[in-house]
């Protein structure tokens, strides 16, 4: 690969470029540009993975991919936008990759991607099987503009970007940058990290798909329940770390957010029957319907309990209430599908009292079942609070700080749990044990980095009247 | 297909201090690992099992000194070298390697 294409990859298509060319209509290019960040956003798996079964190798996949869309901007503002933007990128990425593979012949010795033939696909799976690649060349140029890709290229590609033996962030990072089309800059800007070191997580993962001949597909039913839970660890990952950081001014958060939101999608077309894939969905949709009312002007974070019911975004809750009987139903559900059904009793209450607390108990009390966890034993007992009074909820705590929890032969414990303290505090403030809940919220503040998390402590032990003497670290939260 | 290092890792400790029938009951295990790996799809082109690492002898340079070349907990007890059609398979054949306390690794061969 010569130096300058490896410089152009990480460039997103350039809108700007359009306005270079001597094509007189302004309208024409400005259509152009507004199709071509539309089929980004919309067609880059679809696109992509197409390509991978073409090129038999990320790397050049995503180069002839990231050139088409280049393409794109020039042809059309010159011819119009095609009817099918889709269609015409994967058919000008796919000429670009064959059109190199040609050329390249040395790339079959190159340890390709490793793609199942499927002789049903009108010869286009065989194009890259031995012993000869390039048998099906013509075949496949011919059928190129008319064919549609195989429905389920998405599919192998989310799932070898996931494959368990991949580390947990290379699978994310390689799913933002090649299913969701995120350059490497914006990856590592999301994740705290320098853009050299992204890139040689994404570099390094790759080249391990290639040498460890993780393969281009769909795991086999055996298989999925564990692979697919992994590709929705990925997707929910990617929502919350975009979620998290609640100040909202940062774009770039609210793109893992909708990258997240737009994965799930995909995948709930591509597996209508999968009810965590709805889950999911519906979790991240709920949620995210409050992200409005999750800080008040100041960017400061408001509790549940405190927001304004009023901004809550009620087409999202629609969707995702939409979603919830069908992920319930049909055996134990998922701890997804239990999330969202519990998020989306929070989002049907007219207020923080009226809420049905007792059936939000009863959700917790399965979800303990499927996902024993710190994070469900601390809610839960928040709920019982609202049912069962703080004092009783404290003992439950108390109780599972000493034992732990979960199933037999498998016990977790609290301590050192950051949401512990916090949550303590929180119930000894409502018992008016103010002493006690100020060093809590001490304790909590002692394991908190983030900013708006960390802000948040310290307006709850102002309103305690206790003065922070954390010293340095506080400063920077004055107001 | 390609071909896979299969390294074993164990708690020598744990081997040395196993029963006769214990021996045994692992011998036949990795027999049977053997006829399942061939019902997986897989082939074994070479296997065998190491002394232990009190036997090991390191070199680096011109120092030669006694015991393995890194100290740990589990050490490199023996290796099946295998023919698999992915790494998928590989790894289902992997997970069927019997070990008494420690774990497999599984590596790519170099292609040339």
């Amino acid at each position: 690969m010569t130096p300058d294409r490896r410089a152009r990859r990480d460039a997103p298509p350039d809108p700007g470029l359009a306005r270079h060319d001597p094509d007189p209509s302004e309208a024409a290019a400005a259509e152009a540009r507004d199709a071509v960040a539309d089929a980004h956003r919309r067609e880059w798996a679809y696109v992509l993975a197409a390509t991978a079964r073409v090129a038999g190798d990320l790397d050049l996949a995503e180069e002839c991919v990231q050139d088409a869309y280049l393409a794109a901007l020039d042809a059309w503002t010159k011819q119009g936008v095609p009817n099918s933007p889709g269609a015409w990128l994967t058919t000008t990425a796919r000429r670009r990759a064959l059109d190199i593979c040609r050329r390249q012949r040395t790339l079959r010795d190159k340890l390709p991607l490793l793609i199942d033939p499927e002789p049903a696909n009108e010869g286009l799976d065989s194009s890259f099987a031995p012993p000869d690649p390039f048998a099906a060349l013509g075949a496949c140029l011919a059928s190129a503009g008319s064919a549609p890709p195989v429905p389920d290229d998405r599919l192998r590609l989310i799932f070898t970007c996931c494959h368990p033996a991949l580390a947990p962030e290379a699978q994310i990072a390689l799913t933002l940058r090649l299913v969701c089309g995120l350059t490497t800059p914006q990856i590592a800007q999301a994740f705290l990290v320098s853009e050299a070191t992204m890139a040689a997580r994404v570099t390094r993962a790759k080249k391990k798909i290639a040498a460890a001949r993780i393969p281009y597909r769909v795991p086999e039913a055996t298989e999925l329940p564990d692979r697919l839970r992994a590709v929705l660890a990925v997707i929910h990952l990617v929502y919350t770390t975009g979620h998290t950081d609640p100040t909202g001014t940062d774009l770039m958060q609210r793109d893992l957010v909708a990258c997240a939101i737009d994965l799930a999608r995909m995948l709930r077309v591509l597996m209508p029957d999968e009810r965590e894939v709805r889950g999911l969905l519906a979790l991240m949709l709920l949620t995210d319907s409050r992200t409005r009312a999750r800080t008040d002007e100041q960017g400061r974070l408001v509790l549940l309990e405190y927001q304004d019911r009023g901004l809550w975004n009620r087409e999202q809750i629609e969707e995702g209430m939409s979603l919830i009987p069908q992920a319930l139903r049909g055996g134990r559900p998922g701890r997804y599908a239990l999330q969202a059904a519990i998020a989306a009793l929070h989002a049907e209450a007219k207020t923080y009292q009226e809420t049905d607390w007792p059936q939000i108990v009863e959700l917790y009390d399965v979800l303990m079942r499927v996902w024993p966890s710190p994070v469900v034993a601390l809610n839960r007992a928040a709920a019982r609070s609202m049912v069962y009074g703080a004092e009783a909820a404290l003992a439950e705590i108390a109780e599972l700080e000493q034992h732990g929890f979960g199933g037999a032969g498998r016990s977790t414990g609290l301590a050192g749990y950051r949401y512990l303290p916090a949550a303590k505090a929180d119930l000894l403030r409502r018992l008016g044990r103010t002493d006690e809940a100020v060093a809590e919220y001490r304790a909590a503040l002692s394991l908190t980095e983030g900013g708006a998390e960390r802000e948040f402590l310290l307006r709850k032990l102002r309103e305690l009247g206790a003065e922070e003497r954390l010293g340095d670290s506080a400063d920077s939260y004055e107001e | 297909m390609a071909e896979y290092m299969i390294l074993l890792f164990d708690d020598e400790a744990a081997w040395a201090a196993a029963s006769p029938e214990e021996y045994d009951r692992m011998l036949k295990a990795h027999g049977r690992f053997q006829e399942q790996c061939v019902e997986l799809g897989g082939k074994i082109v070479n296997s065998n099992a190491l002394q232990p690492t009190s036997t090991a002898t390191s070199v680096r340079g011109d120092v030669v000194t006694d015991g393995p070349f890194a100290e740990t907990k589990e050490a490199l007890g023996g290796y099946y070298l295998v023919e698999a059609a992915d790494l998928d398979q590989a790894l289902a054949i992997a997970k069927l390697v019997p070990v008494l306390k420690g774990g497999v690794e599984v590596r790519p061969i170099m292609v040339f």
